[in-house]
């Protein structure tokens, strides 16, 4: 039994594909003691709202948990960057009892004049939550005096886990929805709200901006003759956010993350809501097609666009992808991620890179999510949810891996193994969205795998089987003047 | 000061308390830091941690959730106890409480009192706990409470004289630390040097992915600190406080010496010489040619560094010893910040600027970078020294950056710095030098090759 080194109660969150039924146990909380690589729901919360930009972001709480957070994301932003500060109630003592009120009611004070912000999130981290601070009363009385709305995200790090995060950003989120109505300041009522809906307008929601990614995707929809009202929420605007029930249409990347959001909007106002993802080759073309279908009954003529924009990209992409796929050919790939959504636009990436995916776990994965991945992944896959280096370090070495895709916590994991890692993560510095991300995807995966310092690294060096690939990967040039 | 503090911090200049606490346990042989609280404190720690070393960080977490908050962390904490000791197998479990299980109150040494009991027919590992609420302190004082705990939990019987001497480095580099094992050996001395990262957080490339990485103070050296020839330990803020060393002394008679961070010419004469009094033996010759190469290349430098305005900010015995320094080569520090509170920093400062510096600089407690931008907003720097948080404001004013002390995060090798002792004071200055040649090179509308 290879997995017989698990920890018992790890088990049932580990699947291998095509050996039996597929139960996975996930959404638990996380083992105690089992080093798991989650955040909290207060992660959740924060890595959602941050990167609106315009808005305070106030942590109450003890110091760390604001300084962790501080920046952490490359959302970037095209005008002002309030986002990329942390600010913190950082709780003493004397507040732990005798309550944290008054030194937010200060503190939001101070800042709001400070920075004169269109909104102000406040975050509520474990402590504020046992010591019972009445986050609602604070905000409600802020919003009052300072005349922007001042609201409570009730992300207590011990609720759950990031997920749960994600709900109460959505939440915190929809209280600014229809807060105004198209350019003007007044809010509209529930009813007037369809009729003012503006055709061929859409918004984007669950892209963060990473290296500046949301922009690539906001081009394309121009050039289908699309209207962006709101990024939710990279590169976000409280004012955007506020109107953007007047879009048309709402396309959702990264199910987790603002999923609720989206439904919350359906509900309330009707706003139909597309999955979409913008990452690798048939997912970014399916989720733009998708969406001019939608649109095409306002107007015939997008589909055609869609389509010559996406055979104009492909057309300088695909060339440049053959040449790296020369040298990834049949190298084996492990991933593991925050939300599972990523991984399946991943796993079919790879396949465009003539990569083999051998190992696939998330963080937060649903059983449909792992249903999903089991059927797109060849057998013998290893699915896993909730896991931790021991675990991935195990199924690293068992599957001899090339390459490791995750986030900065598992990179030390893949480097002790001699193994090349890809930051996948919220922390990535280079755009992976669109066709122009595919080929910064292509090549970064190849620098990783093709390095020839895997040449030097213990368990590589040792091993014949492996002697003749690391040569290869040495002199990316040999299988090219071989090919000459 | 004379302006009201803000109620409100924005970029805090300090890190939590169970930050400090989990890298002491991770210097130990065998040892896993675990934190006793809900499951994202430990996993952002470890995020920040691995962003400055680029190493494994394993830290485990009792990972409570709502219904622990409510009734009591203890069944997940002995819960998560077996299950690192089925997976590590470690050698010592450090416990270290977060804000959320210090507030509910949980009593961690009763619980292990009771896991003690419960489990007696298990080999159990050594348990060493310490109480480390973010809203009392630092990530500073969490060290120090960690060292004291081992100190005081492991350290329990008068060992045996032996002719080692026990070092207390404080949060220094795993570079630095293999720098003092070296000249302790110049010495004929063999050190128990507690915690020891210079392994565990910088650490070779190797076959395998190890669970605990190789390295760390072994179990058998701590136990035996009781019958050391002396404790040095590091920082001028400990000197007044009940600290590990302190606590060897009172307990098993082993003398003491408190010395500043051994940063710069003459807080590093003053650790040499606890060291030669220790070691009964005067300074090897290796040691002092290295001072003589530190003052010659101090002559060398005068004038690039002279009167040149210095803001430093950081850990607060790291600030002190960093100011000590850039007073003796003729910098001028004008402001030296800490998030720190109630560390003397007046005192310590003024002491080591005596003699080396005419105006003292301005010296702030508990602030956080917004105070510091302001503070320095009038002084003009011409640099500043510190860890990479104050990227942001180098960038605003447009001065280089001396990136010292931790994290480093947008720079690489930061493990691999090394800042104590003459040989680190020289590495120190040819940073310094060059940072300032660079920018002069850059700044020069002439561009001179020779500088
Ligand atoms: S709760 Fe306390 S221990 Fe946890 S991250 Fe926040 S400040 Fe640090
Ligand atoms: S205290 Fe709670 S909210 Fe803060 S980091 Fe820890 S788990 Fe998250």
């Amino acid at each position: 039994m290879p997995d017989g080194d698990l920890l018992d109660e790890r088990r049932s969150q580990v699947h291998r594909t095509g050996e039996g039924p597929l139960d996975m146990a996930c959404n638990r909380e996380s083992l105690a003691g089992a080093v798991s690589q989650r955040a909290c729901v207060f992660c959740g919360s924060r890595v959602v709202l941050y990167p609106i930009a315009d808005a305070l972001h106030l942590v109450h709480g003890p110091i760390g948990c604001a300084v962790y957070t501080w920046d952490i994301r490359g959302a970037l932003s095209s005008g002002p960057e309030l986002h990329r500060l942390s600010f913190s109630t950082d709780l003493q003592e004397k507040d732990v009892i005798f309550g944290g009120e008054p030194k937010l009611t200060a503190a939001l004070d101070e800042l709001i004049d400070r920075h004169n912000p269109k909104a102000a999130f406040v975050y509520s981290t474990c402590i504020v939550g046992i010591i019972g601070d009445d986050l609602e009363a604070v905000c409600r009385k802020m919003t009052a005096t300072k005349g922007i709305p001042v609201i409570p995200v009730m992300s207590e790090g011990f609720k759950g886990n990031k997920r749960e995060g994600y709900v109460a950003a959505c939440k915190a989120m929809f209280r600014l929805v229809g807060t105004a109505s198209g350019n003007e300041a007044a809010p509209l009522e529930k009813e007037a709200v369809r009729a003012a809906v503006r055709p061929m307008t859409l918004n984007i929601l669950g892209d963060f901006n990473l290296a500046g990614e949301i922009w690539i995707i906001r081009e394309y929809f121009e050039r289908m003759g699309l209207t962006v009202i709101a990024n939710i929420t990279g590169d976000g605007r409280v004012d955007d956010i506020r109107r953007c029930h007047t879009a048309a249409l709402n396309v959702v990347q990264c199910s987790g993350a603002t999923m609720d959001l989206a439904k919350m909007m359906k509900e309330e106002y009707g706003t139909p809501f597309l999955r979409v993802s913008y990452l690798g080759i048939e997912d970014m073309a399916d989720s733009l097609y998708d969406v001019a279908e939608f649109f095409s009954k306002d107007d015939p003529d997008i589909m055609r666009r869609t389509q010559e924009l996406v055979r104009g990209e492909l057309a300088k992409l695909m060339p440049e992808l053959a040449r790296y796929r020369r040298d990834l050919q049949g190298k084996r790939v492990a991933m593991y991620v925050g939300g599972s959504f990523k991984a399946f636009s991943l796993v079919k990436a790879f396949r465009h890179l003539g990569m083999q995916v051998v190992l696939v776990g998330s963080q937060t994965g649903t059983k449909e999510d792992y249903e999903e991945l089991a059927a797109i992944t060849d057998p013998g896959t290893v699915i896993v949810d909730d896991s931790n280096p021991l675990e991935l370090s195990k199924f690293i070495k068992e599957k001899d891996v090339d390459l490791f895709v995750g986030g900065v916590k598992e990179r030390p994991i893949a480097y002790k193994l001699g193994v090349g890692f890809c930051d996948h993560n919220h922390e990535r510095k280079e755009a992976l969205e669109g066709f122009v991300g595919m080929l910064n995807f292509a090549r970064e995966v190849h620098a990783s795998a093709m390095s020839p310092v895997w040449r030097f690294v213990p368990r590589r060096e040792k091993r014949p089987a492996h002697t003749a690939q690391a040569a290869t990967a040495a002199t990316g040039q040999e299988k090219k003047e071989d090919a000459a | 000061m004379s302006r009201v503090p803000y109620t409100s911090t924005t970029n805090a200049c300090k890190l939590c308390t169970p930050l400090g606490a989990a890298l002491v346990f991770k210097g130990i042989e065998g040892g896993v830091p675990f934190l006793h609280g809900s499951q994202g404190c430990a996993t952002y720690m470890r995020r920040y941690i691995i962003s400055h070393f680029r190493e494994p960080m394993d830290i485990a977490s009792s990972a409570l959730g709502e219904k622990h908050a409510v009734y009591g962390g203890g069944p997940n904490l002995k819960k998560g106890l077996l299950n690192v000791m089925k997976k590590y197998s470690p050698a010592l479990i450090g416990v270290a409480s977060t804000c959320l299980t210090e507030t509910i109150g949980d009593d961690v040494q009763m619980i292990l009192h009771e896991f003690r009991k419960e489990f007696g027919d298990l080999e159990l590992p050594e348990i060493v706990h310490c109480s480390t609420p973010s809203y009392m302190g630092t990530h500073m004082e969490g060290w120090h409470r960690a060292v004291r705990a081992i100190v005081d939990q492991m350290v329990t019987d008068k060992a045996p004289p032996a002719h080692s001497v026990n070092i207390l480095p404080s949060l220094v580099s795993p570079a630095d630390i293999r720098h003092l094992r070296e000249l302790c050996a110049t010495f004929g001395i063999a050190p128990v040097i507690l915690p020891d990262i210079s392994d565990t957080l910088d650490g070779t490339a190797k076959e395998d992915y190890e669970p605990i990485p190789e390295g760390g103070t072994p179990l058998a050296a701590i136990r035996g600190m009781s019958g050391a020839r002396a404790t040095i330990q590091f920082g001028r803020t400990l000197a007044d406080r009940d600290s590990a060393g302190e606590s060897l002394r009172r307990r098993f008679g082993v003398p003491c010496h408190t010395v500043g961070m051994p940063i710069g010419i003459r807080e590093s004469d003053a650790f040499f010489a606890a060291l030669e009094e220790a070691a009964g033996v005067p300074m090897p010759r290796e040691v002092g040619l290295e001072r003589g190469r530190l003052v010659d290349a101090m002559v060398d430098a005068h004038k690039y560094v002279f009167g040149k305005r210095v803001v430093v900010y950081g850990e607060e015995d790291l600030v002190v010893g960093l100011t000590a320094f850039l007073a003796e080569i003729g910098m001028k520090p004008v402001l030296v910040a800490t998030g720190a509170r109630n560390m003397g920093l007046e005192k310590h400062i003024a002491d080591v600027c005596a003699g080396v510096a005419g105006e003292l600089p301005e010296i702030h407690e508990g602030v956080d970078f917004h105070d510091i931008a302001e503070r320095s907003a009038t002084l003009a720097p011409d640099l500043m020294v510190g860890h990479s948080k104050g990227y942001r404001y180098a960038r605003e004013w447009n001065v280089p950056l001396i990136r010292v002390g931790f994290p480093i995060h947008d720079r690489f090798g930061g493990q691999r710095m090394l800042h104590i002792g003459y040989r680190g004071a020289l590495a120190l200055l040819d940073h310094i030098v060059n940072a300032i040649l660079e920018k002069k090179q850059e700044d020069s509308p002439v561009g001179y090759v020779y500088l």
